[in-house]
């Protein structure tokens, strides 16, 4: 008998990949904590790489919470809306997490009363509406995908039309994060409410939520949300705990069993892939009129008192998070030795706890000598293959640090470099703790430089 | 507050390379014990002079070559190669051929290449090789295993340490009373001479596939090999190509004519067979990288076993198979690689 919700009865197991022990449950004992709008917040106006929008708004004037304080300019960016009520303090270029060189951002200083921007309002019909308007207020509500890349999700909608499949992607793989995981624990209605209006907006035909075999609370809670739903058109799948089955293009392999062509996009198999997080924000706008000022933040790792996830306005300075999650630890053995903004294999080490959350900003770690484990010295590659084993993208990471020392761009182009997902897969296996991934970073660097024809970057 | 920053991934696995090659000396140790308990403390003294040399001639070639000595001695990987070539020796063996190989094996094989990851040859092996052409008569001398019911001398300590030291034995005892051809041996010389193997299989030194004693010994090993496999040290593809290449001749031949050609398990339990499935072609340096390649790599070291103990004029043919194959790596890597994601085939 086949179950109406379950895609299929066998987790899907890929060929490659790693175990990584995933020290998620360090954060997921606690439910999400829905933080109190900050003192202050930085909200940055560059989302999705090269969009920047145009501040609406100048120094000392006020706004309310989800209002508009930037709109798209040329390129696109999705708009921008206040994440607290309060005053304009500052329009100004500034440090944000995750980005190195300082964005365009909005200072508000909060006024405490949390007062709602009155401009949206819920609409219970909007999964019956026709895709191009749907698609037009998503870019209205300037949503942008919650996974890490913050692609603005109407455009990605616009450059998917047509695609059949929409994949929703709960397969969190990084260790430690647990933000999707919880999101579906305590909210699948709404993760499944954001499939349904996926949906109507790609007209696409139906929706697969993918989650993994280490998250058994949230497949129970977003299978009884599916009954619930009574939507034969959205089903569940399940994929095996290995790391990176949560990247795009893996999960599209281990699900759907498709694979996308070098240089070309999801779309172009027919599939749509989307974070669930992102399709909770689509249900929050337009079932509750909600445009997106929050998103959920794993805070955790060895160094962090009450490691727990917090549901944040976005722009919130990270201090004011980890002050949430009970501080850092005092005793000198979980020193925290690096601040991750992200998962520890493909986050990003941060300089300050000062710096502002942004949307892509999905975990914090206070990553202790406990967390990292003691440093190894560097040894020479022993050609092991065990690189070979982890990496997702069937590349020879051994062959490629020889064609990278050796900076040969044919070498670099044949082997492979430019379809490295920087996943860290061979790294992190590596017993002569070679640092793989920056050599892989660096020879892509090399090709571009040397112009050889090299292909599209892929947008999440 | 202010934190250090570095490139991702921020986390590894504990792994090294040192862990890894521990590991493998872990997994000789069940075989070691019985290789005691069959052929005395002859092995012991081996392994001394072997890690010895062993640990002069790599610190010697690493401070020549520049290299620091502490991680590159702590790694391991030349008392892997140490044990792995004590273990290929007779028992009774001069402490000049052991020292000689192992020179060879870890300064020329090794690290006139490169030193540790760029080694074309197994060390291990090189150094058997050298030992086996310069030293054929010393090579070849093994005692009779101790398994009671044979009428012949044991060597005690005394005895065992003299000739290590002179190659010579102590009066009143010859070669003739303590050593005996191997199964490898007698089965050459005895096909040579147009006897059948069941005419063969009379002398005692048979045990129930391969030598009497020496197969309890590769049952030991292959336990060893096992656990390297549970461990994820090493991977299956590699000993079952060697195993099934080395079985699949031995079968074909034996199928056809049982009288001139030894069983399939005679191949399997005598020889090197076992710690060269196991311990030799699974070095990660000198074989390839991808299951496909090792599959490949396994295969050709079993055929090729196969064909020197066949027709070869050396009773075993693992080494030289294995030498053989490492030299084919490049070519099988280049033809083996997989196919890259959103590439086509």
């Amino acid at each position: 008998m086949t179950d109406p919700i379950a895609y299929d009865a066998q987790p899907r197991r890929p060929a490659w990949g790693v175990r990584i022990p995933l020290r998620k449950s360090l954060s997921t004992g606690a439910p999400i904590l829905v933080a109190p709008p900050p003192a202050t917040v930085c909200i940055q106006l560059a989302r999705g790489g090269d969009a920047i929008a145009r501040a609406t708004v100048s120094a000392g004037q006020r706004v309310l919470c989800g209002e508009p304080i930037g709109e798209p300019g040329e390129a696109g960016a999705p708009r921008v809306h206040a994440s607290i009520s309060g005053r304009v303090t500052h329009v100004e270029l500034r440090l944000v997490a995750g980005l190195r060189d300082p964005v365009p951002c909005v200072v508000i200083e909060g006024s405490g009363d949390d007062e709602q921007w009155p401009g949206y309002s819920p609409d219970p019909t909007a999964a019956d509406r026709p895709p191009q308007e749907l698609q037009e207020r998503i870019a209205a509500a300037g949503l942008i995908g919650l996974g890490g890349a913050m692609f603005p999700t109407a455009r990605k909608l616009r450059a998917g039309g047509g695609a059949p499949v929409l994949l929703l992607n709960g397969a969190e793989c990084e260790p430690y994060i647990s933000c999707d995981d919880l999101l579906i624990r305590e909210r699948a209605d709404r993760v499944v409410a954001g499939g349904r209006l996926l949906l109507a907006a790609l007209g696409a035909q139906r929706c697969v939520v993918a989650v993994k075999t280490d998250m058994p609370e949230a497949r129970v809670a977003l299978y009884h949300a599916l009954e619930r739903a009574g939507n034969p058109r959205i089903v569940m799948s399940v994929v095996t705990a290995k790391y990176p089955v949560g990247g795009e293009r893996q999960l599209i392999e281990l699900v759907l069993g498709r694979e996308v062509p070098v240089g070309r996009y999801p779309a172009d198999v027919g599939v749509l892939c989307q974070n669930v997080a992102t399709a909770a924000a689509v249900a929050d706008f337009f079932e509750r009129g909600r445009p997106l000022i929050s998103r959920i933040v794993t805070v955790t790792g060895g160094g962090i008192s009450q490691p727990r996830n917090i549901e944040a306005r976005i722009g919130t300075p990270v201090a004011a998070l980890i002050a949430l999650a009970g501080g850092y630890r005092d005793d000198a053995q979980r020193q925290t030795l690096r601040l991750i903004m992200g998962g520890p294999m493909m986050g990003i080490a941060l300089t300050s706890d000062q710096l502002p959350i942004t949307g892509a900003t999905n975990c914090l770690i206070a990553a202790t000598r406990t967390d990292l484990g003691a440093p190894q010295r560097e040894m020479p590659c022993i050609r092991c293959g065990d690189c070979i084993e982890a990496c997702p993208a069937g590349l020879q990471p051994q062959e490629l640090l020889m064609a990278t020392l050796a900076g040969n761009p044919a070498d670099l182009l044949e082997l492979g470099v430019t379809e490295c997902i920087e996943c860290g897969g061979c790294d992190y296996v590596c017993p002569s703790h070679i640092p793989l991934t920056k050599h892989f970073v660096a020879g892509k660097a090399t090709l571009r430089e040397s112009g050889r024809p090299s292909l599209p970057d892929v947008a999440d | 507050m202010h934190f250090d920053t570095s490139p991702p991934p921020q986390w590894r696995s504990p792994a090294t390379v040192g862990r890894m090659m521990r590991t493998v000396l872990y997994a000789l140790a069940p075989a070691l014990l019985a290789h005691v308990w069959f052929y005395g403390p002859g092995i012991l003294l081996n392994i001394t002079v072997a890690l010895l040399t062993a640990i002069l001639t790599e610190a010697a070639c690493l401070r020549l070559a520049g290299k620091p000595l502490a991680p590159f001695v702590a790694d391991g990987s030349a008392l892997v190669t140490a044990v792995l070539f004590a273990f290929c020796l007779p028992p009774l063996c001069p402490w000049w051929v052991t020292t000689i190989g192992i020179v060879f094996g870890i300064a020329v094989a090794k690290h006139a290449y490169g030193g540790l990851g760029y080694n074309l040859f197994n060390p291990a092996m090189a150094g058997y090789a050298l030992a086996l052409v310069s030293f054929p008569d010393l090579m070849t001398v093994w005692p009779a295993p101790d398994i009671g019911d044979l009428d012949y001398v044991r060597p005690d300590f005394a005895a065992t340490f003299q000739y290590w030291l002179t190659a010579t034995l102590p009066d009143g005892l010859t070669a003739d009373a303590i050593a005996r051809a191997t199964t490898l041996d007698s089965t050459k010389e005895g096909l040579g001479l147009m006897r059948t193997m069941d005419e063969i299989r009379v002398n005692p030194v048979f045990g129930d596939f391969g030598g009497a004693g020496w197969e309890w010994i590769g049952n030991f090993i292959a336990m060893g090999g096992f656990g390297l496999l549970l461990l994820g040290i090493i991977r299956w593809h590699t000993p079952a190509a060697v195993l099934t290449g080395l079985l699949g001749m031995a079968s074909l031949a034996w199928l056809m004519d049982p009288n001139t050609h030894p069983s399939p398990g005679f191949h399997l339990f005598s020889g090197g067979a076992m710690l060269g499935a196991f311990f030799v072609a699974t070095d990660p340096v000198s074989s390839p990288t991808t299951a496909r390649g090792r599959l490949v790599y396994g295969a050709g070291i079993g055929v090729l076993t196969w064909l020197i103990r066949a027709f070869g004029s050396y009773p075993d043919g693992i080494a030289f198979a294995v030498l053989l194959m490492n030299l084919a790596v490049p070519l099988i890597e280049r033809y083996t690689r997989p196919r890259i994601y959103g590439r086509p085939a």
